[in-house]
């Protein structure tokens, strides 16, 4: 008999089980049917949603939905007329007037006015409170607001890069109205507004309908997957719980054969580097010898299973015209001339060093465990160190306490801002200790030179002498592999982090 | 059949020193022989499986796995002895002061000890890793300092039990010094638990060092750690199983036999514990 | 009453201790969790306007004493990097981890204590040396890997676990339970191994009591002597044992949620070190030592309550 109660219950709770899953799971279907909806994963939390203080490429990648500067890029590293809709450019090249488009809304359903532009340049240069979020606009003499679709931009001196802060990623307009709330409830004018950020799980943008481009966007709802795990993400794309996801190269045949993958280069540059405030790293001959040494394909084979564009300078082939071709072949594998290398400047028998890497991601120990076996065959015995991402950050990035590295470089719209990383000047980002006197006067004058075609020119000379100079050891460019389930329009690649969702739509 | 149930205790030294000789043998040729270079790289070979001349298959560098193994038992050997001798050397000294001062000292440094004990382990780990930086030595001071409080309370018993000993009255008596009254008289006398709970904290600090070398916290490349080589193994866990066996099962099978040690000499020592 | 009186005693200074400690060790952690926040493209500028806006450029005395303020009211703060009370950010991912470990003590319980009277009842030489090895091996698996194995040989060939991820109870029971049951079953193997002989040894000692060769030689069935008392009376060690798992379980939640990128408390704990988040980790390390001291003190007091003899010692 107690048997008998016994089974009846088991039998009783399995039935609940089964009722409740059955139905939550319908649940689930019914709404969103229809909708224009993307759930999109991105590996990590934002750093923050106000557009002014977010910093980390990961943010940009989603809010950059959300905001718009006076300018945008474009996806070959151009800009387009956004909030301005057009500008003039005094002859002595101090001074931009700024047509404000009209009608442009904010999320709130206000218009952008003047006033609101005013107010985020003040914001960024803490003009009003003592406390500049940027010093982007240290060459800014003056801001001015003549009339109610005119602002006025005066400079101390030229610079033909100075359009490049004006878009979102170092000036996006935002509300006055909306002070003291822009990282908890952001407001722009991009084509998606905020709706939602769950930290530790995704944030949730809907359609802005009033966005003055009123083709734009296609879809109703993105929504951004906060997944650092690889594994889980493949399960997600595989569950369907994600539409669009990064795949490590590594995994590339998990999902191959099941979704639609699409390959993009990032503009990224991953760098071999070295202090050369150091002995021996002063020698150019080093620095050469160690180049010729190191083995780009095995490093592209073995870490990026092959995805990735090897480059020869700081410039990725994403960076269209600007980029100068044939540098990547210069220092081909070559262990006698390293070798003859290194002898010239006094080191026969090679010298022992350190090369120092992050811990938050694994590509770097791995890149670190290649140029070890790459180096020793000339005779230079690397050891490794292995540290946290804020030790790396506060002794080898900030403290240039280090012989050698490697990370990668984030890419940036702008030519310039890639390359004034190497300018002998810059000290909080040489952190190199690169010293070119050509170099220095290329990137100075390129601010001077308004003609586009000469800028490229000495763009691309600059280019040249980081490959001379062996300034860094240019690894690759690599390549960010996307898998979606469905058939995605409208993707578009920029030379930064991105992920814009303005054009995409589901073509079914 | 009958003798060896009957001896049912001596079957784990018997099986913890076979196990634990065959990884110091392993250590000891991996000084002066491996298979292949442990280092040497071939991409084109990589995630190859088991075959005969890669015993355990290749790693996705294309290195030889089983080398590597033999190279990871002087990490892990290295790792617990670095753990186990700052463990023994610290605990034994706070506990031996705390238990044969006693009065405030005693309790004043027995409240710190639990206040450190009320810490999960891999918290605490995480926090001192945290602090010294990843690597082998510091993970290793890490894990050693986790250690000594365990060892403090063991020793402390001990001293606080032998104080009262004829033995030890009479060596105050004749005006022998405290300290060498502890370290000479007492501790000699009780070594037994404390050489037990070195064994053990061994088998917890490998345990402790796997753990945060697959969180990326503990023993860093090119040193090859086996926890770091089972980190590494998840990622091809669809495609190439097989890479997570030998690491998996190395880590077992040294952390079983020094268990089993422990448990061995706990049993001769102190036949009433079981 | 005195015991009990000196064990709150001790509880408070204890947690005191523990504040003091987790507030010092990330005091001399080296990193700068504005700097990881921002990265290499961090504008010194801005470094200096956000640190002034955390308070982080106070003195430490204030810090910490506004710290344990906090903690004693409830009030853990504002993580950094979220910019959300860290409660908030507790509160999210507690039922994760909660579930977790319950399904796990669940198993524990229903596996560990049958299996330990059932093996008490076959005592023998080979049963014996056949238990201890279980028993030994259950304690040398790393954990982490034996998620790994459940992984490859459960996840991937049934498609009832979800290998990674979570899925909310409110979204699916079924879809909760594929997703908790291998990690918990992870947690929860080893501490079968090494518990079911603890119930064993206490039904033992029990069973070579006098009255329980008095009870049987009245002739009452073996079923009867078991159930009604010996299990009764072993019941104070084997409390004790469970009072002592809920803090290893605990404890065993933070790396299996990495191995199952379960987002629970562990995981939060672990993104949170490495960013150097100081509010949101030293809440969550407070949070979690509180709660496996809070246990442990409930075990003293209940088994002083059961057995008097506890409070002599």
């Amino acid at each position: 008999m107690r048997e008998n109660k016994k089974w009846l219950m088991l039998v009783l709770m399995m039935f609940c089980v089964l009722m409740i899953s059955a139905c939550s799971s319908e649940g689930g279907n019914v709404d969103g049917e229809k909708a224009q909806e993307i759930k999109v994963r991105i590996n990590d939390d934002p750093d923050f949603l106000d557009p002014h203080l977010a910093t980390a490429s990961i943010s940009y990648q989603m809010i950059l939905n959300m905001f718009e500067g006076l300018f945008a890029p474009e996806t070959d590293g151009s800009l387009s007329p956004a909030i301005a809709e057009s500008y003039e450019l005094s002859e002595d090249g101090l001074t931009y007037t700024f047509n404000i488009r009209d009608n442009v809304k904010f999320h709130n359903g206000n218009t952008v006015k003047v006033e609101d532009i005013t107010y985020t340049f003040d914001r960024l240069m803490g003009t009003k409170n003592g406390d500049p979020l940027s010093s982007n606009f240290n060459n800014v003499a003056s801001i001015e607001a003549p009339d109610t679709d005119t602002f006025v931009i005066k400079l101390k001196e030229p610079n033909s890069n100075f359009l490049y802060s004006l878009t979102a990623l170092q000036s996006a307009i935002i509300p006055a109205s909306n002070e003291g709330k822009h990282n908890d409830n952001p407001i722009g004018t991009g084509p998606f507004k905020f709706v939602k950020y769950s930290p530790g799980a995704n944030l949730e943008l809907a359609k802005h309908e009033d966005y003055w481009d009123e083709k734009l966007p296609y879809l109703d709802k993105v929504t951004f997957v906060f997944q650092s795990d690889d594994q889980s993400a493949l399960m997600a794309l595989k569950a369907k719980e994600v539409d669009l996801t990064g795949v490590p190269a590594n995994r590339l045949a998990e999902v191959e054969n099941d979704f639609n993958i699409r390959k993009q280069n990032n503009n990224s540059t991953l760098v071999v580097t070295f202090n050369q405030e150091r002995e021996p790293f002063k020698d150019v001959r080093v620095r050469q010898a160690i180049n010729y040494a190191i083995n780009k394909g095995d490093i592209i084979d073995a870490v990026f299973s092959g995805y990735a564009t090897p480059i020869g300078s700081n410039m990725s082939p994403a960076m269209g015209d600007y980029y100068k071709d044939g540098l990547q072949d210069v220092y081909a594998r070559n262990i006698e001339k390293a070798k003859e290398l290194l002898a010239e400047a006094g080191y026969p028998d090679g010298f022992s060093t350190k090369i120092s890497v992050s811990s938050h991601n694994d590509m770097y120990s791995n890149i670190a465990q290649v140029i070890v076996e790459n180096l020793r065959e000339i005779g230079i015995k690397v050891e490794i160190e292995v540290v946290e991402w804020g030790i790396w950050l506060e002794r080898i990035y900030f403290g240039r306490d280090y012989d050698m590295t490697t990370i990668d470089l984030t890419g940036r719209p702008s030519a310039y801002e890639i390359l004034n990383d190497y300018i002998s000047t810059n000290d909080s980002e040489n952190f190199f200790r690169f010293k070119n006197a050509e170099f220095d006067k290329i990137m100075a004058d390129v601010l001077k030179e308004a003609d586009r075609d000469k800028q490229i020119q000495m763009y691309q000379r600059a280019q040249e002498i980081l490959n001379e100079d062996s300034a860094s050891v240019y690894i690759a460019d690599y390549q960010v592999l996307w898998a979606s389930d469905k058939e995605i329009e409208g993707l578009k690649s920029y030379p930064f982090w991105f992920h814009d969702m303005s054009e995409v739509r589901f073509t079914e | 059949m009958k003798t060896l149930m009957s001896h049912g205790k001596n079957i784990n030294l018997i099986v913890g020193l076979l196990i634990l000789s065959a990884f110091l043998l392993l250590m000891l040729l991996s000084f002066f022989y491996t298979p292949h270079d442990i280092n040497a790289m071939n991409v084109a070979n990589k995630l190859r499986g088991p075959s005969s001349e890669y015993w355990f298959g290749t790693d996705e560098f294309g290195r030889d796995i089983f080398s590597r193994i033999m190279k990871g038992t002087q990490t892990a050997f290295f790792v617990g002895a670095l753990t186990v001798s700052i463990g023994v050397v610290f605990g034994t000294l706070i506990g031996g002061i705390a238990g044969y001062v006693g009065g405030w000292v005693d309790e004043v440094f027995m409240r710190i000890m639990d206040s450190f004990m009320a810490f999960p382990g891999i918290i605490l780990a995480l926090m001192l890793v945290a602090v010294f930086g990843p690597g082998i030595v510091n993970t290793s001071i890490a894990l050693g300092l986790m250690a000594i409080p365990s060892i403090a309370r063991i020793a402390r018993s001990g001293f606080i039990q032998h104080k009262e000993f004829e033995y030890v009255m009479a060596a105050k008596l004749i005006g022998v010094k405290p300290f060498k009254i502890m370290f000479r008289h007492i501790l000699p006398n009780v070594s037994s638990p404390l050489i037990v709970a070195a064994s053990i904290s061994f088998a917890v600090a490998m345990l402790a060092e796997a753990a945060l070398s697959y969180l990326g916290l503990g023993v860093q490349p090119p040193d090859p750690s086996w926890g770091r080589m089972l980190k590494d193994s998840q990622a091809y866990l669809t495609s190439s199983p097989w890479y997570t066996y030998a690491p998996g099962i190395s880590i077992t099978l040294m952390v079983l036999g020094f268990y089993m040690l422990s448990n061995a000499i706990r049993d001769i020592m102190d036949p009433r514990s079981n | 009453m005195a015991y009990i009186i000196r064990r709150i005693i001790l509880f408070v200074v204890t947690m005191a201790t523990v504040s003091l400690i987790t507030f010092s060790v990330f005091q001399v952690m080296p990193g700068d969790p504005i700097r990881i926040m921002l990265g290499t493209e961090a504008d010194e500028t801005q470094v200096e306007t956000l640190k002034k806006q955390l308070g982080l450029d106070q003195p430490l005395h204030i810090q910490y004493m506004d710290w344990v303020k906090g903690l004693v009211t409830g009030d853990l703060g504002d993580s950094i990097r979220f910019s959300r009370p860290v409660t908030e950010l507790l509160a999210d991912r507690l039922p994760v981890t909660i579930s977790l470990a319950l399904i796990t003590l669940i198993i524990v319980v229903i596996v560990a204590i049958p299996l330990g009277i059932f093996v008490a009842k076959r005592q023998n030489k080979l049963s014996d040396v056949v238990f201890s090895s279980v028993t030994q091996l259950g304690m040398a698996v790393p954990s982490f890997w034996l998620g790994m194995l459940l992984i490859l040989y459960l996840g991937m060939n049934f498609s009832f676990f979800t290998i990674s991820g979570y899925v909310p109870w409110t979204q699916s029971v079924v879809g909760a339970l594929g997703a908790l049951l291998l990690p918990a079953l992870t947690i929860a193997i080893p501490q079968i191994a090494v518990k079911f002989r603890y119930v064993r040894n206490a039904i033992l000692e029990q069973l070579r009591l006098d009255y329980v060769r008095t009870i049987r030689s009245k002739g009452i069935t073996e079923k009867f002597v078991m159930y009604k008392h010996v299990l009764r009376n072993s019941m104070i060690p084997i409390l004790t044992v469970f009072g002592l798992i809920t803090a290893e379980v605990v404890a065993g939640t933070i790396i299996v949620e990495q191995v199952f990128s379960l987002p629970g408390i562990g995981q939060l704990l672990i993104t949170s070190i490495s960013y150097r988040d100081f509010p949101l980790v030293q809440g969550i390390v407070m949070y979690i030592t509180f709660v496996v001291v809070f246990i442990n003190f409930i075990v003293d007091i209940l088994y002083s309550v059961l057995d008097p003899r506890i409070r002599l010692n």
